[in-house]
């Protein structure tokens, strides 16, 4: 089924179909949870309103994790079977996971102010936090370093997965360092500790994040290969070019080129 | 083996030969201590509170300062293409490559931390764990470093771009080691962040030469 997406052009027609339905389901869901989280789950009974904070942050928390094995896994592909719609997969989804992470960061710091009194701590899963916003960025610097985009995307791969021993440290960071920041409140043994009221609007905005991420992945991904594509089509235009006027004016070619 | 001894030795006869290599890195972490005294005040107590940090930043940074070296001049001359067609395994030149980087840089910091350690006035009792500290944390910095050094290889800013890549890898030693001096100071025993150190050292000795050895190929071919 993956093997059979891979291929660029099909991939191109059958994203083509699927893009808009995406980006049509995930605004619709991320509205009704954003409605839903915002306006019609109750507020907390100590936190108040500023709980609804956590409806964004927490499903941006779980997307900067996920997003990330996503590029490691793309990168592994792309190592493993040198497969080029890989390498653009990892190499597309890396930023929106950043976006992900800042805006839980962000989220998070407006969340810690009215309730821990601070702005920032240097709290075991705040720090991990920060260094996987730092491994996305120097991801994407170094994909973007070379000359030769080919040697950008492998040498990224490998530090994409070089970078996967942090993402265990954050997820278990509560459970090894007792600081600050709550334990998981949502997948742990014994059930969620969350109320329904709370739950239920909490998954479907992490249903919207995911399907929001899909979409801006598409998106990413069919610009990265219309890239690609439109620089193969102007070197093969030039080299055209460049073969019409030597066969027009023998070997006199024009002094600016 | 043999070979394993001998780019070992060619390594350390270039650090020691063109001397400045050594002395600009030692040079480098004695002065980044200094600034710390004119940048935050001479108060004794303040310096006390932070000497064991300032300490290991600044080793963290002359450590990363040196990690051009590692790959950078063989891959310029050409002398990484014979040492990836030789019989030894790429991997185990990484290693070897990396040991002589950590025998002229990660020793030396180590060697000179308890003089520095004295002058940003860290209390006596804890200079042990911040030496021995040191002393293992500092070839997983070598090891790590070397991922870091190989991905960069040919890149338009290799410099600013491993520092880059390798200081969120970093952070790890950073913490353990600077927590084995708190605990130290705080009468726990440091014995726990001490193993912990060692921990990532030993788990760098075969991982990380499998990733950096996988980072050069791809940088060569």
């Amino acid at each position: 089924m993956l093997s059979h997406l891979a291929n660029p052009a099909r991939f191109m027609r059958i994203s083509g179909v699927a893009l808009p339905w995406l980006g049509g389901v995930s605004l619709v869901v991320l509205v009704l949870g954003l409605f839903w989280s915002l306006i019609l789950a109750p507020p907390d009974y100590q936190q108040g309103e500023s709980v609804r904070i956590m409806f964004i942050h927490v499903p941006s928390a779980w997307m900067a994790l996920s997003v990330y094995l996503f590029v490691a896994v793309a990168s592994a592909v792309a190592l493993i079977w040198r497969h080029p719609l890989a390498e653009i997969a990892a190499q597309s989804a890396a930023p929106i996971g950043a976006a992900f992470t800042f805006v839980c960061l962000a989220t998070g710091s407006l969340w810690g102010r009215p309730m821990w009194g601070t702005w920032w701590v240097w709290d075991a899963r705040l720090t991990s936090v920060l260094v996987l916003f730092f491994l996305y960025l120097g991801y994407i610097a170094l994909v973007n370093a070379f000359d030769d985009a080919s040697r950008g995307g492998r040498a990224g791969s490998l530090l994409a997965l070089v970078g996967i021993v942090n993402l265990p440290i954050i997820k278990f960071s509560v459970d090894w360092w007792n600081t600050l920041h709550q334990p998981a409140s949502v997948l742990r043994l014994g059930g969620p500790a969350i109320d329904v009221t709370m739950l239920a609007p909490l998954l479907v905005m992490a249903l919207g994040f995911t399907l929001l991420f899909g979409w801006l992945l598409l998106v990413r991904m069919r610009t990265a290969l219309n890239e690609r594509r439109l620089r193969a089509l102007r070197i093969y235009g030039e080299a055209a070019a460049g073969n019409a006027s030597e066969a027009s004016s023998g070997a006199a070619r024009p002094a600016w080129r | 083996m043999r070979a394993f001894l001998g780019l070992i030795r060619q390594d350390l006869r270039l650090g020691i030969r063109q001397g400045g290599d050594i002395g600009l890195v030692l040079g480098f972490f004695v002065l980044a201590v200094i600034l710390f005294p004119f940048g935050i005040g001479p108060e004794p107590e303040l310096l006390r509170r932070v000497a064991a940090g300032i300490v290991w930043v600044a080793a963290l940074l002359a450590a990363v300062l040196s990690l051009d070296r590692l790959f950078a001049t063989d891959y310029a001359d050409g002398g990484l293409d014979l040492i990836a067609l030789s019989a030894m395994p790429l991997e185990l030149a990484v290693l070897a490559k990396a040991a002589a980087h950590w025998l002229t840089t990660g020793l030396p910091l180590v060697i000179v931390s308890p003089l520095l350690a004295i002058l940003v006035d860290l209390d006596p009792a804890a200079l042990p764990s911040l030496v021995v500290g040191l002393l293992l944390g500092t070839p997983a910095m070598s090891l790590v470093g070397a991922i870091a050094a190989a991905l960069s290889l040919g890149a338009r800013r290799p410099g600013v771009l491993t520092t880059l890549v390798v200081l969120p890898l970093y952070l790890p030693p950073l913490i353990f080691g600077t927590g084995a001096v708190e605990a130290s100071l705080a009468a726990e025993g440091a014995r726990a962040h001490l193993l912990l150190l060692a921990a990532l050292s030993v788990a760098a000795v075969p991982l990380a030469p499998l990733a950096a050895a996988a980072a050069l190929r791809q940088a060569l071919d």
